[in-house]
């Protein structure tokens, strides 16, 4: 195992969002108002509760797993393209580095922006609603399995991605859709029955219905679901991960 | 001395099905120069990119200090050092963090004082902290041969390190390759400038549509494929050449004034010689000689289009 590569990997892709250390953080935080002002203050007046919880408190796990979703993709998809895009990437060929190495510093440097950017959310809900967490062990978890998986589904974007339109598209095409019709700001059963039974095909309703059990002990399905889906999802990223490496996909000759 | 670089048979035939290399068979021992030529498209990088893991071969071996380059990649990447054709670098990182970056990915751990050592020797020291988009063009190559040094490898592969490059860098740059060369580093580049790999390489290889057309020491190269041209200038024109020059292979040049005769390099004093007899004998007072050895660089044309024929 080279742990100095893993290292050097981790610690170049931390310093490049140290670099913009202002920006990445600050953008969650004006973005995380904007909601709580839109969302919580002004209509949430008059949304009295959602299953017994004020409705500021009820959207705060969603948009936490908005963001960690987003921002764990686009930190890893960008991570791993801009080499790829300025020919750098050949460093990274001809080191002495497993690609399990290169995966390692990439998404582990991905998930971690992710996990910081999703606490300063959950510091900024504090100043708006108050609420507590019921199960912080398996908060952690929950959001610690988003940031990696997600990480690892934008490296999967950041290799395929051919030019910067394609890095863009999957974030905005199929994420936030699927996060904002997955219950980020609502509960499921307050959809009609037709449109639940498909809710249950969107995959971030687990995510998000799991996330806030960890928060309020309620949940839109069985918090055994939610953990069999992240774990589903994990693996299907790393048996991607683990393909594109063999074939050398879009990377190696 | 013993072999670093081994390939045998190697090719490459890539998505497309354009064959990058056929059959490559190369042996390079450590410590030396070996200059790669070829014209464009002729495999030089395909090679260099297959022996330090940016392609993969499609056949053949490639042993680098002994190990597989595809089978035992890691210990073979640790020896190799690559400075590739294009500038490529990430425009937002400090120079100094570009190079530690560089040494911790070769699986090395912290050496400031190497780093420091590396960054004089190339005239970067005082560049440390800029940004990567802050330097000229030569400066960021220099941070490319920077980079590639900074895991101390024993085989450098340079990839064209001197296109588009000033006089002064390019001065340093052989410098600093002499300087490694005689810290015992092989060291395999390409070129475009000939007379650079006549000055510099102990040996040449030359590679056209992805094969080797020969590999030898410079001098013996020259000195075997090498033709000396003589031009004798005469004090009075001669309205035909005499039949036993002629038959010496003798020309005349310049309406008279001049005759022209090539000699092999190998054995041309006994060529010489007899010429001077010759001439002597056909009475011919002469006003000039000179002599020309033929460059590299003729040698070079003369087998591509020998091969291309």
């Amino acid at each position: 195992m080279n742990l100095h590569a893993i290292a050097a990997i981790y610690v170049y892709e931390m310093r490049r969002f140290r670099r913009t250390i202002f920006e990445s953080l600050l953008s969650p935080v004006i973005s995380t108002t904007l909601y709580f002002v839109v969302f919580g203050a002004a209509i949430g007046e008059r949304i009295e509760e959602v299953e017994g919880i004020s409705y500021g408190a009820f959207i705060v796990p969603g948009l936490i797993m908005l963001s960690v979703m987003t921002q764990a993709i686009s930190n890893a998809s960008f991570g791993i393209y801009f080499p790829k895009f300025i020919g750098t990437i050949y460093e990274l060929l001809s080191a002495p580095v497993s690609f399990f190495e290169i995966v390692l510093g990439h998404v582990g440097a991905a998930a971690t922006k992710s996990l910081l950017i999703g606490g300063m959310i959950l510091l900024t809900a504090g100043v708006f609603v108050d609420f507590e967490i019921r199960h912080p062990g398996m908060m952690l978890a929950f959001l610690v399995m988003t940031c990696i998986s997600f990480a690892l589904f934008g490296f999967i974007i950041g290799i395929w991605a051919e030019n910067f339109q394609q890095l863009q598209l999957v974030p905005l095409l199929v994420i936030t859709p699927l996060v904002f019709l997955g219950g980020a700001f609502y509960s499921v059963a307050m959809l009609p029955p037709a449109w639940q039974a498909v809710a249950l095909f969107n995959p971030v309703v687990y995510l998000i219905s799991g996330f806030r059990w960890s928060f309020f002990g309620v949940a839109d399905v069985g918090v055994g679901w939610s953990l069999l889906a992240i774990a589903l999802f994990l693996t299907l990223c790393l048996g991607v991960v683990w393909w594109i490496f063999r074939s050398g996909y879009r990377i190696r000759a | 001395m013993a072999a670093i670089v081994e390939v045998t048979d190697l090719s490459k035939t890539y998505g497309d099905g354009f064959r990058a290399l056929r059959g490559v068979d190369l042996r390079i021992a450590e410590g030396e120069i070996l200059a790669l030529l070829g014209p464009n498209g002729a495999g030089k990088t395909t090679l260099i990119s297959a022996l330090c893991g940016i392609v993969t071969p499609t056949g053949g071996q490639a042993l680098v200090g002994g190990h597989d380059v595809v089978a035992d990649y890691r210990a073979a990447r640790c020896l190799v050092g690559l400075v590739p054709q294009e500038v490529m670098l990430d425009p937002f990182d400090r120079v100094i963090d570009a190079l530690r970056f560089s040494r911790g990915l070769f699986g090395r751990g912290r050496d400031e004082a190497l780093i420091a050592r590396i960054l004089r020797q190339l005239s970067l020291w005082d560049k440390r902290d800029a940004r990567l988009r802050e330097l000229s063009g030569g400066m960021r190559r220099r941070v490319l041969i920077a980079k590639a040094l900074c895991h101390e490898p024993r085989v450098l592969f340079l990839d064209e390190p001197t296109a588009g490059v000033d006089v002064g860098l390019r001065r340093d740059m052989w410098e600093v390759v002499r300087g490694l060369r005689a810290r015992g580093v092989t060291i395999i580049l390409t070129t475009h400038y000939i007379e650079e790999a006549e000055a510099i390489a102990d040996r040449i290889a030359i590679i056209d549509k992805g094969e080797i057309l020969l590999v030898e020491e410079t001098a013996e190269l020259i000195r075997k494929m090498g033709r000396k041209t003589l031009r004798i200038a005469l004090a009075a024109p001669l309205a035909r050449l005499p039949a036993a020059l002629a038959e010496d292979g003798l020309e005349l040049i310049e309406e008279g004034r001049a005759l022209l005769c090539h000699l092999p390099a190998q054995g041309a004093g006994d060529g010489l010689t007899r010429l001077v007899q010759a001439l002597a004998q056909e009475g011919l007072a002469l006003r000039d000689i000179e002599t020309r050895q033929s460059r590299l660089e003729e040698i070079f044309v003369g087998l591509l289009r020998e091969g291309a024929a």
